[in-house]
């Protein structure tokens, strides 16, 4: 174990001592934002010195408190959790900008943002606990961290839309927490031990049928925090009514963190294929049902919540194959639709402030207001649709060929389904680019009166748009001078734009990543090595 | 592993209540039935602990089958300490969405329903927006963030009357 990766506990710590201080200076929200934004790039440094030395090493374990494994609790650090952790903390990291741009520019000084930062600390402090942990009931910790986080900035502000959505939300994810919570409780009575690598030993063991229902249990639990269908019904209902910034961080990490603890489920406490059919089936149907639920809806932020379930079923898709290409496809699917998701959903905020709606019947001629944000909507959209050269093309090129190469007729189905739903994909962005950007206001079904109303006073092009009319009085409340497209928030989505473009740029490095990533992941050993010692594994 | 046969009886009891009530459409009840679900999983947890045995405080003397199991305990603190919080923030909540819609009850998604008429045009709704943004008179209570206005304007009635214009 290298000295560096023993810091791997500071990826949980740092940002919790970032809430605690964005708590004592709620006061002060200007020093309060200096230091959530300063602690969440000193994460996000660490974390990436961890990826670039997981880069070409095995796994690593870190025993918490000095207590061995299996008995104390352990964080492993390998190439898949490390390039999550710096993928979500650097997505993180953009959303707190943005909502930090959005707060200043609003002039929203003691409203519900100053318990905005320490709550989000929180939340990435869970994400981060999660993709770190060795242990089963360290992972329920970090997801109950990071739920209970997320309830409180889907009602920030306490609105009857917010709490509507937040009770449905909220009662869901207790529900799946509970199913988690009682599969632990099972597993520990069936094998007396939590850690995942004693487990991956252990639950072999098992009499098949045991282990059949503990894998359901959990996939279940697991299928609901991700948004799998049957279990996506919620998402859609409850993400777009939270603040543009919250739907960013919700839509690129929650469901991220459900896949990512089915990924280890799968390859290394159940490895082999009993539920693999199931999962096909599921990942197919979650696709289509997400895509065609996209396709019937007006307002941006509903439909983008749709499109998040349907490409659910592209990660699912990639681990039903569970080949070595699959998971590497998967794996980097998943890093490239967190930050695709999350661009689209910080765009829809802008779109939202610049146009006064996000319902595509009342929007229009955008693209003329402010190319742009035409240019940051194209790129993302484009690259969530699948068009060559961008990473969502390479992401789904890479699940086809693994689809190919295991050559059953279930497999071609999903083949088939991923080509349908990706250009189901492109039809619902194209539908939002036609008619929130191409077309001209005036042409929208119900026009939205404030866009018109704005529309001759500010043409200009750029980022600062004031929108004050005639009489020199802006629409935000409590603040006639608030900016459209105020700096912060439109770095903030520039960067992460960028990031998305990066991943296309550095596909081939990430690729090789992924697949060495995904092979040491399905021989298992190293995990169980690293984490329990040399010769922990007889065969 | 010995298991404790009346602990197995509440546990299911538990369980079986708290689906119940869970099922509810009422939010107290739904509240209910989630602690007496996350009590029912502590049992659970407690029962993989097998017989009650000794305090784990490790003496010589004592053969180790004697202690109890302190692991499942130390989970049921965690649990418990957790189902605590999220307790507390649902009354929370479920306080809120009665002062706000006055009904104990699952409210239903506004938006389906928009949805299913496929269109987002509201005759009330958008009569009134042009006497705003005419003038932009004065602070109005326009959320951006939100889903939008319609939602807004239901509960709170009379708020969003036409303003006088002034200069």
């Amino acid at each position: 174990m290298t000295s560096v990766t023993s810091l791997a506990p500071l990826a949980v710590v740092l940002p919790f001592l970032g809430a605690a201080a964005a708590f004592v200076l709620i006061r002060h929200p200007r020093i309060q934002r200096v230091v959530s934004i300063t602690v969440l790039t000193l994460t996000l440094a660490l974390e990436a010195t961890l990826l670039a030395l997981a880069w070409d090493s095995g796994p690593q374990a870190v025993n918490l408190g000095g207590w061995l494994p299996p008995w104390g609790i352990v964080m492993v650090v390998d190439k898949f959790s490390a390039l999550m952790l710096v993928v979500s903390t650097s997505v993180s990291l953009a959303v707190l900008i943005y909502a930090t741009g959005q707060g200043v520019a609003d002039g929203d000084e003691d409203g519900p943002v100053s318990i905005f930062h320490p709550t989000f600390m929180i939340l990435v402090a869970g994400v981060s606990n999660a993709f770190l942990s060795g242990d089963l009931f360290n992972l329920y910790v970090g997801f109950e961290i990071l739920l209970t986080a997320s309830y409180v900035l889907m009602t920030l502000g306490g609105t009857g839309p917010r709490i509507r959505a937040g009770v449905t939300y909220a009662v869901v994810s207790v529900v799946s927490s509970m199913l988690f919570l009682i599969a632990i409780g099972m597993i520990y009575g069936a094998t007396g031990t939590v850690n995942m690598a004693d487990l991956a030993i252990k639950l072999a063991e098992l009499d098949p049928g045991t282990r059949n229902m503990l894998h359901l249990m959990l996939l279940v639990a697991f299928g609901i925090k991700a948004a799998v269908f049957p279990l996506s019904f919620w998402l859609p209902d409850s993400y777009p009514t939270a603040p543009a910034p919250v739907t960013a961080v919700f839509a690129g990490l929650l469901t991220k963190v459900g896949v990512y603890a089915m990924v280890r489920t799968e390859t290394l406490l159940f490895p082999g294929e009993q539920l693999d059919a199931m999962l096909m089936v599921a990942a197919a149907l979650t696709m289509i049902v997400g895509i065609l639920g996209a396709l019937a809806q007006t307002d941006i932020k509903r439909l983008l919540s749709f499109t998040l379930v349907s490409h659910i079923g592209y990660m699912v898709f990639g681990l039903a194959i569970s080949t070595a290409v699959g998971l590497a496809a998967t794996m980097f699917y998943v890093a490239h639709h967190i930050t695709i998701q999350t661009s689209l959903f910080l765009v829809s905020g802008l779109i939202e402030r610049r146009g006064g709606t996000a319902s595509i019947d009342r929007l229009g001629g955008l693209a003329r207001l402010s190319p742009l944000l035409g240019v940051l909507y194209f790129i993302p959209a484009m690259n969530l649709g699948g068009i060559p050269p961008f990473s969502g093309f390479l992401g789904k090129l890479g699940l086809l060929q693994a689809g190919v190469e295991l050559g059953t007729p279930l497999a071609y189905v999903l083949v088939g389904t991923g080509v349908l739903v990706s250009l189901l994909t492109l039809l619902a962005m194209a539908r939002v680019w036609n008619r929130a950007f191409w077309r001209k206001p005036e042409d929208a079904e119900f026009p939205d009166p404030v866009l018109l109303a704005t529309r001759s006073s500010a043409t200009e092009v750029g980022t600062a748009t004031a929108v004050a009319d005639d009489t020199g009085k802006g629409r935000f409340p409590g603040n006639g001078e608030a900016t459209l497209l105020p700096s912060g928030m439109v770095g903030a989505t520039i960067g992460l734009v960028g990031i998305g473009l990066a991943l296309t740029i550095f596909a081939g490095p990430l690729f090789d990543l992924s697949h060495t990533a995904a092979e040491a992941m399905l021989e298992r050993a190293p995990y169980i090595e690293a984490v329990l010692g040399e010769g922990a594994v007889d065969n | 592993m010995s298991v404790n046969f009346t602990l197995l009886i509440v546990m299911g009891g538990l369980f079986a209540a708290g689906v119940y009530l869970l099922l509810e459409r009422s939010l107290t009840r739904v509240l209910l039935g989630i602690v007496l679900l996350a009590n029912g999983a502590n049992i659970l947890l407690l029962n993989t602990g097998g017989f009650a045995g000794l305090a784990p405080l490790f003496d010589e003397d004592i053969p180790a089958e004697a202690y109890n199991d302190p692991l499942p305990q130390a989970m049921i603190l965690t649990s418990i300490v957790i189902s605590f919080a999220i307790t507390a923030f649902l009354l929370g909540m479920i306080y809120r969405s009665w002062m706000l819609a006055r009904q104990d009850e699952v409210q239903d998604d506004i938006e389906d329903r928009r949805v299913a008429r496929q269109s987002s045009y509201d005759v009330e709704d958008d009569s009134e927006v042009p006497l705003e943004t005419s003038e932009f008179s004065g602070p109005d209570n326009l959320d951006f963030s939100g889903p939008g206005n319609l939602d807004e304007k239901d509960e709170t009635p009379g708020n969003r009357a036409p303003r006088e214009p002034k200069r």
